[in-house]
């Protein structure tokens, strides 16, 4: 069989195919490690993505390379054995996926609160974007261990949700319907290099960096029958 | 009722008072000085860790318990419920960080010297080699997602050592009531992050030169009795 290898850019993963088998690689921050000082160092910022999300990669591509072992052998014990580590380094490689495209720069929008029609569906759902934001964090920092904090798009009853999942579970794993419009990492190694143990103040800072603008045309696209009242 | 003065006991190392039949915990002290440690782990990492981590885990554990107290006396089961998450979590911080200090132990009080004794004993017996245990140990604690713990721990019916894993901060007796926890390693991110960053396994390989082997043997006579 001839080795085929083809270079390609789908959604923000990048990946080529080998002989079937994708691999994935590190997609380029959107922004320099500085750009989002003071409210999340640059050391953190390179850590998280050159370190943290590189080795989800890293050990995603292994366990998908040993999958696919496996699954030409048939190999039933091994396939499912596999299921942990690729739902851990895969959700891992999708969510921080995600959270790059949550952030910006100041300079470049970060911050700005939400227009149209997803400032007006908050204001709808949530009474306002302070309750949500309430919301958002008492969630964040409530959550017990590692994980992340959502607001999330149910697609199928077109209504909005703040979520928490676990350690690196994506948000789908709460309901195929769920569509992340951003999401805050809360697992240590996203903050306590700058803000030690003090999640609370994370949270409190973040929102200055939130990139409103990425999440409202997501929950455009997602949302195809929009009418206001 | 009388107000009933508040005694003041330490139990289990578990340093508590009584008032009105609420228990509340405090925090206990450390056996050596913050610093002790170093240069295996920061005395940032323990000061941070005892005065922040451990002190918010007996902090909201009163809390959950106070809460539980009144829930019981109004026989509002729901709220009884919904208490058991913050005490299982905020407990079990309290519980796994109070075996934690006593399982380190500064080099020059004999940090990271070899179990002697009947543990030594077991261990050769169980796992082949002290090495291997710590390899096993440092394995399952590398591979752990997420947050969580790892134990040498010795099931007391079955009189055999185990190398078992906790999530967040479920404590040992989570994964069978037998047993009973002999060392943890907390490997929550906040444990070596400032010093070690992304790279845990140089946090494991290092904390082997701190590790109270005495301690751990004194629990294992104890409980093999």
């Amino acid at each position: 069989m001839a080795l085929r290898i083809v270079s390609r850019k789908a959604q923000g993963l990048g990946f080529r195919h080998v002989r079937g088998l994708q691999s994935f690689s590190l997609p380029d921050l959107p922004y320099d490690y500085g750009a989002l000082e003071p409210v999340i160092s640059a050391e953190i910022m390179q850590l998280h993505h050159q370190k943290h999300h590189q080795t989800y990669i890293s050990n995603y591509n292994k366990a998908l390379e040993q999958l696919h072992h496996a699954l030409s052998k048939a190999d039933s014990p091994t396939i499912v054995g596999l299921q942990s580590a690729i739902k851990f380094n895969g959700g891992g490689h999708i969510n921080h996926s995600i959270f790059w495209k949550n952030l910006a720069p100041i300079s470049e929008g970060g911050g700005e609160p939400p227009k149209a029609s997803l400032g007006w569906a908050i204001d709808n759902q949530f009474g306002s974007l302070e309750a949500l934001i309430q919301k958002v964090n008492a969630e964040g920092a409530a959550l017990q261990g590692s994980g992340w904090v959502w607001l999330a798009l149910d697609k199928e009853q077109q209504k909005l949700s703040v979520e928490t999942t676990a350690n690196q579970d994506p948000l789908v794993t709460k309901g195929s319907a769920w569509v992340p419009l951003f999401g805050i990492d809360v697992w240590e190694h996203a903050y306590y290099l700058q803000y030690k143990n003090v999640k609370a103040d994370y949270l409190k800072n973040i929102w200055k960096v939130i990139n409103w603008k990425y999440a409202s045309e997501v929950y455009e696209k997602e949302s195809p029958c929009l009418e206001r009242q | 009722m009388a107000l009933r003065s508040v005694l003041s006991r330490k139990g289990l190392g578990l340093g508590f008072a009584q008032l009105r039949g609420l228990q509340t915990f405090s925090l206990p002290d450390l056996p050596y000085a913050y610093g002790a440690l170093e240069p295996a782990i920061s005395g940032e990492i323990m000061q941070l860790h005892h005065q922040k981590h451990h002190q918010a885990y007996i902090t909201n554990y009163n809390k959950a318990l106070e809460q539980l107290q009144d829930a019981v006396a109004k026989g509002d089961s729901a709220a009884v419920v919904k208490l058991q998450s913050a005490i299982k979590f905020n407990g079990g911080g309290h519980i796994n960080h109070s075996i934690f200090w006593k399982n380190l132990t500064p080099v020059h009080e004999g940090g990271g010297e070899p179990p002697k004794g009947s543990l030594g004993w077991a261990i050769d017996t169980h796992f082949g080699s002290l090495e291997t245990l710590v390899q096993k140990i440092n394995s399952e604690a590398a591979a752990l997602q997420g947050s969580g713990w790892v134990w040498l721990g010795l099931d007391k019916e079955l009189k055999k050592l185990v190398v078992e894993t906790t999530a967040n901060q479920d404590p040992l007796v989570t994964k069978g009531p037998n047993l009973v926890p002999l060392l943890g390693i907390d490997v929550w991110e906040h444990a070596y992050y400032l010093q070690y960053k992304n790279v845990r396994p140089d946090y494991l390989k290092n904390i082997w030169k701190v590790i109270n082997w005495h301690y751990a043997n004194e629990v294992y006579e104890k409980e093999s009795e």
